[in-house]
C-alpha cells in the first residue's frame, strides 16, 4: 500500500443534507411555504440511492441518519484520519432534479448557505463548492457572485450529467464569472435526470448509471474543448470529480485522431486535445477503476504522460476503497507528493488566498 | 483515417499476403434497386412519406458529414452512383489492390431506426436479398450482414430463422443507437435467433433512438458524434454484460464494430470495481463483467487507436487479447484505414495474421 502525505488536500467531500426540511432555516418566507404546504419530500437522486453500497463505506455508515450528515464523523474517518490541511466539500443533495428554475435558485442558495453555517463555520480545514441553479444561466452568475465573496468557496460545482452539454456557449457566463473570481469548475458525477443517463437511453440498473457517469465525463470533455472553451478563457481550470481516469488516454487517442481529420469544423480549437486537457482540465483521484496491481497502475500513468492531471480525493463516505488505501499501490513518493498537495494547490487558486 | 487519401500505385509488402476487410459498406445505386425486393405497397409508401427515423430530417442526417455521404472524395465510382454503390469499382479500388480474401457488408441507410416498424421490416429484407443479388453471388470474396427492424424483436427474429444456413450471410448486423440499451428484453428475440442459427452480432456505431447523444443533451458537432460513439458503444457494452446477456446466450459472439477499443481494458475494470460492490442488484451475473467481455466480444479496427507511443498500442492490445482484433477499412467512408498503416513494425508474424485475417476467418467460419 502507498502512505499518505499530511497536509494533502482532499478534493471531494460530501456533506449530506440530512432532509429538505434542513435547508428551511435557509429559505425565505414564501418557499419554507412551499416546501411544507406542497408536501416536498427529500431530494435524493438516484445517482445516489442512501442505502445503495456505493453511497457510503459499510463503516462509514452512521448508525441512522445519511451517511455523511456528521461533522463530528467526516472528521475523524476523513479528516483527521488522512491528516489533510484542507476538505473540499461537494454536497450532492439533488436540488438539480426539479424543473423550475425558481425554485432550483431558491434551493441552490439555501444549500450555499447552509454548507457555510453548519460546515465551513465549524472546521477551518473545509472549503466550499458553490451549487448552481445551471437551468438558468442569470441567475447562476448572480448566485456565483453572492457566494464568491466569500473566499472559502473554491469552486463551482456542475453534475456531469445536466440538461445540455457543457461547452454549450449558452453556459459561457458561468465560465467567465468563476475565471473572473479565481474559482474552478468542478463537474461532478450525477444526472438531474433531465435526460436519459445514457446515451442510448434509459438503463435497467443503478450500477448502469454509475458506470454511466464515466462515459458522461468523456461526452463533456468533447464538448467543452471542441465548442472552445478553453480558448476563450485560457485560464479556467475544471476539475472532473468522481470521473475515474483510467480511461482518458484512449480517449485522448480517439478526440485527437478525430481532430486531426475534422478540424474545419471547428477552427477555433487552435490546440491538440491532450494539450488542453494538460493545461485547463483536472481529475480527482477516486474511483481508481482499474485493477490494484502496481504493473498495470504505473502503464496507466505512463499512458496519461502527464504527472499534473490527478487530484488526491477519498470520495468521502462513497465506497471507493476499503482501510487507508486511500492511494492505489505502487505510486513514487514524488507522485504522492504531486497528488496530495502540489497538483491540488496549483488547481485550486483560492486555497493560498488568505481569509482575511 | 486519412482525409486526403491518395491510392499508391503499388500496394506495399504487407498486403500482399490475403486480409480480411470487416467493415465494408455497400451503397444503392439509386433508392429504386431496392423496388423489385419489396411490395408494391413499400414504393408508394416511400415515395409519400419517405423514411420517418427517430431524427427529424427527410434527408441525410442531422449532424452534416465531413464529406459527401461520409465517404473518400476517390471513391465515386466511374459510371456514377454514389460511393460504394458500385461492385466493378469496389473490386478495383479496394478488394483487388488490398487482397481481400473476406470481406464483411455492412448495410448502413437500411430499415434500422425507422420508427414505422412494418416498413422497417420491409426495407430490411429487401436489403437482405440485395446483397446476394448485387454483391456475394457476383463475388464470392464478400459475405452479407442480415440487417433486422430491431425494434420489434419478434420479426427481426423471424428473417433471421429466414436466413439460417444460407452461407451468402455471416452475421446479423444492428447498430449502436436504438430506442433502448441494446441489453434490454425488447431485442432478446434477436440474440436467441442468432445463437440459434449461429451467427455473432455485429453492433455498428451509429443510428438514432431518438435518444439524445450525450446523457446531458445533444451537442453541437459532427466531431462529438463521431467522437461520442465510442461512449455509446461502451453503455451497449454495459447493458448487454449487466442485464446478463451472455448469461442467457453462453453461445452467442458478438462484434463491436468501428467504435473504436481503446476504451475497453477501463470500461471492464470500472465495471469489474463497482459489480464488486453493487453485485446484490444484478444477481444474474455468475462471473465478473470484465470475464463476459473477454469471452463474448470482438472488435473491428477501424478508426485505429492511435497513441503518440506505440508501445502503448501494444499493451492496450495485450488486456484485450490479440485472438479478438478484426482488421477493417470502413471503404468508402473518409477515415479509411489503410491496411499497410494501421499496425506498426514490431507485431508477431502470429499476431499479424490473427489481426488481418485468422480471427476473422474463425470467427465467421470461412475455410
Amino acid at each position: 500500500m502507498t502512505s499518505p502525505l499530511p497536509g494533502g488536500v482532499d478534493c471531494d467531500l460530501h456533506p449530506a443534507v440530512p432532509h429538505l426540511t434542513s435547508l428551511l432555516p435557509y429559505m425565505n418566507d414564501y418557499w419554507r411555504d412551499q416546501v411544507t404546504t406542497r408536501g416536498m419530500t427529500d431530494l435524493v437522486s438516484q445517482s445516489y440511492p442512501t442505502n445503495s453500497p456505493i453511497s457510503s463505506r459499510p463503516d462509514w455508515r452512521p448508525g441512522q441518519g445519511k451517511p455523511g450528515s456528521s461533522l463530528a464523523d467526516m472528521q475523524k474517518q476523513a479528516l483527521d484520519r488522512f491528516q489533510v490541511s484542507y476538505g473540499i466539500c461537494n454536497p450532492l443533495y439533488g436540488v438539480q432534479m426539479v424543473f423550475s428554475e425558481d425554485m432550483q435558485d431558491a434551493f441552490c442558495r439555501a444549500l450555499n448557505d447552509w454548507l457555510t453555517r453548519e460546515w465551513l463555520d465549524k472546521d477551518d480545514r473545509l472549503r466550499g463548492s458553490i451549487v448552481i441553479p445551471t437551468q438558468s444561466v442569470e441567475k447562476s452568475v448572480a448566485e456565483i457572485e453572492r457566494c464568491a465573496k466569500d473566499k472559502r468557496f473554491v469552486q463551482v460545482l456542475m453534475l456531469v450529467m445536466g440538461d445540455n452539454p457543457l461547452g454549450k456557449r449558452a453556459y459561457w457566463p458561468i465560465y467567465a464569472a468563476a475565471e473572473r473570481l479565481g474559482l474552478t469548475i468542478g463537474v461532478h458525477a450525477g444526472s438531474a435526470y433531465h435526460n436519459p443517463p445514457t446515451s442510448v437511453g434509459w438503463g435497467s440498473y443503478h450500477i448502469e448509471d454509475y458506470v454511466a457517469q464515466a462515459t458522461a465525463f468523456q461526452t463533456q470533455l468533447t464538448s467543452l474543448i471542441v465548442e472552445g472553451v478553453f480558448a476563450k478563457y485560457p485560464k479556467l481550470k475544471m476539475v472532473m470529480l468522481e470521473s475515474g481516469f483510467t480511461w482518458l488516454p484512449a480517449y485522448l487517442w480517439r478526440l485527437h485522431k478525430f481532430w486531426r481529420g475534422i478540424r474545419m469544423e471547428t477552427p477555433w480549437v487552435d490546440r491538440a486535445p491532450l494539450e488542453i486537457v494538460r493545461s485547463n482540465i483536472r481529475f480527482s483521484l477516486q474511483p481508481v477503476d482499474a485493477p490494484p496491481d502496481p504493473a498495470t497502475l504505473n502503464r496507466l500513468f505512463d499512458h496519461m504522460q502527464s504527472d499534473e492531471l490527478l487530484l488526491f480525493s477519498t470520495d468521502y463516505p462513497h465506497w471507493q476503497f476499503d482501510g487507508d488505501e486511500v492511494l492505489p499501490p505502487g505510486l513514487s513518493a514524488e507522485l504522492v507528493r504531486k497528488i496530495m498537495i502540489d497538483n491540488p494547490l496549483a488547481t485550486y487558486g483560492r486555497l493560498q488566498v488568505a481569509l482575511a | 483515417m486519412n482525409v486526403q487519401f491518395r491510392p499508391e500505385p503499388s500496394a506495399s509488402v504487407s498486403i500482399r499476403t490475403a486480409i480480411a476487410d470487416c467493415d465494408i459498406h455497400p451503397a444503392r445505386a439509386t433508392n429504386d434497386e431496392l423496388f423489385p425486393f419489396m411490395a408494391k405497397r413499400w414504393h408508394e409508401h416511400l415515395e409519400a412519406y419517405g423514411k420517418q427515423a427517430y431524427h427529424g430530417m427527410m434527408e441525410g442526417p442531422p449532424y452534416p458529414k465531413a464529406q459527401p455521404n461520409a465517404s473518400r472524395r476517390d471513391a465515386w465510382p466511374p459510371e456514377g452512383g454514389p460511393q460504394g454503390s458500385s461492385l466493378s469499382f469496389m473490386q478495383k479500388q479496394l478488394l483487388d489492390p488490398y487482397n481481400v480474401a473476406l470481406g464483411v457488408l455492412n448495410p448502413l441507410n437500411s430499415g434500422q431506426g425507422l420508427r414505422n416498424q412494418d416498413l422497417a421490416g420491409a426495407i430490411c429484407s429487401a436489403i437482405n436479398d440485395w446483397q446476394i443479388e448485387k454483391w456475394t453471388s457476383k463475388d464470392s470474396r464478400l459475405k452479407a450482414s442480415i440487417v433486422v427492424a430491431n425494434e420489434d424483436g419478434i420479426s427481426a427474429a423471424a428473417e433471421i430463422r429466414k436466413r439460417a444456413g444460407d452461407k451468402n450471410f455471416v452475421q446479423v448486423l444492428l447498430l449502436s443507437r436504438n430506442v433502448e440499451p441494446l441489453g434490454q428484453r425488447r431485442y432478446w428475440p434477436v440474440y436467441e435467433a442468432a445463437q440459434e442459427i449461429g451467427l455473432p452480432i455485429g453492433i455498428h456505431a451509429f443510428g438514432f433512438g431518438g435518444n439524445p447523444l450525450t446523457p446531458s443533451g445533444w451537442p453541437s458537432f459532427y466531431i462529438e458524434e463521431m467522437v461520442g460513439h465510442a461512449q455509446c458503444q461502451q453503455t451497449v457494452l454495459a447493458s448487454l454484460v449487466l442485464e446478463g446477456v451472455f448469461e442467457r446466450f453462453p453461445k452467442l459472439k458478438m462484434v463491436m464494430i468501428e467504435a473504436g477499443f481503446g476504451w475497453a481494458p477501463s470500461l471492464a475494470w470500472r465495471l469489474d470495481k463497482h459489480f464488486d460492490r453493487l453485485r446484490s442488484e444484478v444477481p444474474d451475473l455468475k462471473r465478473k463483467p470484465s470475464e463476459y467481455i473477454r469471452d463474448h466480444i470482438w472488435w473491428t479496427t477501424q478508426p485505429m487507436e492511435d497513441p503518440e507511443r506505440r508501445e502503448h498500442l501494444f499493451q492496450v492490445i495485450d488486456w484485450i487479447g490479440w485472438d479478438k482484433l478484426l482488421f477493417a477499412t470502413d471503404y468508402p467512408h473518409w477515415d479509411f484505414d489503410e491496411p499497410s498503416r494501421v499496425l506498426p513494425p514490431g507485431v508477431s508474424e502470429a499476431n499479424r495474421d490473427a489481426f488481418y485475417l485468422g480471427n476473422a476467418k474463425k470467427l465467421y467460419g470461412i475455410a
